[in-house]
């Protein structure tokens, strides 16, 4: 670029043979491409190193130290937060729980996304408008969503106990928060109508990848339906339903919102999350040490789930 | 044609009938902020009177209001700043460490958000920055990161780099070509970026949760949460229905509103992921 724009110098001495002008010694230091790249991502490696990389080494400092909530001695004390966290007696429910919720959430929700997503795949009339309406409660959030089916799971002045009782199906007002397993449903339905549209999109994107031709030649060759759907679909679906498998599970592993809002871990902490113990540790037991080190116990769990995952997805990817 | 319409009618009815089930809490939600309902300042009629609840509680709706937009307001900002520079520096330049800090980046995601709370709790307070908005919004803005970096880095790299190169040509800095040329053709991968952060911010709960601890700094979700909590024995189910409609009606305006956008932009991640 610079070969073209200054003339001067051969202005100047033309009786020097022409090198071919070389940009790097005569730009300063700061002006190289090198020197802008490093500005330029110099934001990003500030964020990177205060907010994640200083974080993540602080948690495991914090989770071999005593540290309360509020001032007091700061000491190490490995490994006794690590015992602290196993010999407590929400610690083996709330990980059976969070896993069975997971796997519930899971099932259900993947399933009714793979539903919708075939509902409206095609370029039927209408198809947009019934993809957006499955989509908007993806764009509410989740505390959001949360406080509304609160309201709508409400005894006394909830809708669904009022039109259970008016098809005579119930006698008295449904308490469907009041058990622990009507709490647990109750919340995978709403987790399930909060994110079933978020999930169509995922499975939309790989049902349009899947080419129009190999259809054809399956209906040409006198597949049903059902097989086309079991021997193409399903296959060639693959890598969308291992993203969309990874993403679920991580995000309900790590539940807190609408457990936290829905059912505060109750009826007899029967709904209490791995992230709600944290939370307790840190905020209500006021033992950030503790909370530390189930932070570090989940982190290493999830970085071994994902990292098996991943390679589950790349292998779906390649076949 | 009859044969064929009548042939997508189970379609319909059953596409039809999930549309419902989708948009019944919706709607029911928003007349039941409206309607009378014992124990709410809603008693008879239909009305405003949940939303006047609403309007005086603690600190008062619009005070969570202006938190709620302030944190995502800085939230879109930091984001979209720092990944568009970040996405440029990735795409356009070659420097030692390029490809260790975008991995690092994109490792963002395999950490559990709430994992690092506690900790960033504690390291907010040495900075000063506990429950002040802006230290909030950063914390929002890093969980952004890998995704809008991601984003932008592709968008730069899907721009012909003869464009830029004649910028250089004519001229112009990389900050000028930036600005100048790509900044316009990267403005679809900003829209996502924004919207995406937007949605994020407004919508997050266990971040102000934990690190903010001033009633009056609470964003609106934890604030409409808080009403309920804090209510002993009565419960106002319409104060708490009129907050989730002053929750949810930004987000579903904006998702109409840039729906398009949104959808491209998650198709294009989703493509690659």
């Amino acid at each position: 670029m610079q070969v073209k724009a200054p003339g001067r110098a051969t202005h100047a001495s033309p009786a020097r043979p022409e090198h071919p002008v070389r940009p790097r010694p005569t730009t300063p230091l700061w002006r190289s491409r090198t020197a802008q790249g490093l500005a330029y991502a110099a934001p990003t490696a500030v964020f990177v190193a205060v907010f994640f990389l200083l974080p993540l080494l602080l948690v495991g400092q914090m989770s071999l130290s005593d540290w309360p909530l509020l001032a007091g001695d700061r000491g190490g004390n490995a490994p006794e937060n690590y015992t602290d966290v196993t010999d407590s007696p929400l610690f083996w429910p709330a990980i059976r729980f969070t896993l069975l919720y997971t796997v519930l959430v899971t099932v259900v929700l993947l399933g009714l996304a793979l539903l919708l997503a075939l509902l409206v795949q095609e370029s039927r009339p209408a198809a947009g408008f019934f993809r957006t309406v499955y989509f908007l409660p993806g764009a509410v959030g989740l505390a959001s969503a949360s406080l509304l089916f609160w309201g709508l799971y409400s005894p006394t002045t909830g809708p669904l106990s009022r039109i259970l009782e008016s098809l005579g199906l119930v006698d008295d007002p449904v308490s469907f928060l009041g058990s622990p397993t009507s709490a647990l449903l109750s919340t995978v339905f709403l987790v399930v109508w909060k994110f079933a549209g978020f999930y169509m999109l995922i499975l939309l994107v790989g049902l349009q990848r899947i080419p129009h031709e190999v259809y054809e030649a399956a209906r040409t060759d006198g597949a049903s339906r059902g097989q086309i759907f079991r021997s193409i679909t399903l296959p060639l679906l693959r890598p969308s339903l291992a993203l969309s498998l990874l993403l679920c599970v991580t995000g309900s592993l790590l539940a807190f919102d609408q457990f936290f809002i829905l059912t505060k871990g109750g009826p007899d902490n029967s709904t209490v999350t791995i992230v709600q113990l944290i939370y307790r540790e840190a905020f209500q037991r006021l033992d950030l040490g503790t909370a530390a080190a189930l932070s570090i116990i989940v982190l290493g769990a999830l970085l071994l789930l994902n990292v098996l995952q991943f390679r589950g997805l790349r292998r779906a990817d390649e076949s | 044609m009859l044969n064929r319409a009548l042939g997508r009618t189970p379609h319909y009815i059953v596409a039809g009938g999930l549309a419902v089930l989708f948009l019944f809490p919706l709607l029911w939600n928003t007349w039941a902020s409206v309607s009378p309902q014992p124990g709410t300042a809603q008693q008879s009629g239909y009305g405003l009177g949940n939303y006047r609840t609403l309007l005086d509680y603690d600190a008062g709706l619009w005070r969570y209001l202006l938190n709620s937009t302030a944190v995502s307001a800085l939230t879109v900002a930091v984001t979209l700043g720092v990944s568009l520079l970040g996405g440029y520096a990735f795409a356009r330049f070659d420097f030692p460490g390029r490809n260790a800090l975008f991995l690092l980046t994109l490792a963002i995601l395999m950490v559990p958000y709430a994992t690092l709370l506690i900790p960033l709790y504690v390291l907010l307070d040495r900075i000063h920055l506990q429950n002040s908005l802006v230290g909030l919004s950063l914390v929002l803005a890093v969980f952004q990161l890998p995704f809008a970096t991601f984003m932008m880095r592709i968008s730069f790299e899907a721009v012909p780099r003869e464009l830029e190169e004649s910028a250089l040509v004519d001229g112009c800095g990389t900050a000028g070509a930036l600005r100048r040329v790509l900044l316009p053709a990267v403005r679809p991968g900003l829209i996502t970026v924004g919207l995406f952060a937007f949605l994020a911010a407004w919508n997050d709960f266990i971040a102000p949760l934990i690190l903010i601890s001033d009633s009056e700094k609470a964003p609106l979700p934890l604030a409409v949460a808080n009403l309920r909590q804090q209510s002993m024995g009565a419960v106002d189910y319409g104060a708490t229905e009129a907050g989730v409609v002053v929750l949810a009606v930004p987000c579903l305006l904006v998702f109409l509103l840039l729906q398009r956008h949104y959808v491209r932009g998650f198709m294009s991640g989703a493509l690659k992921g």
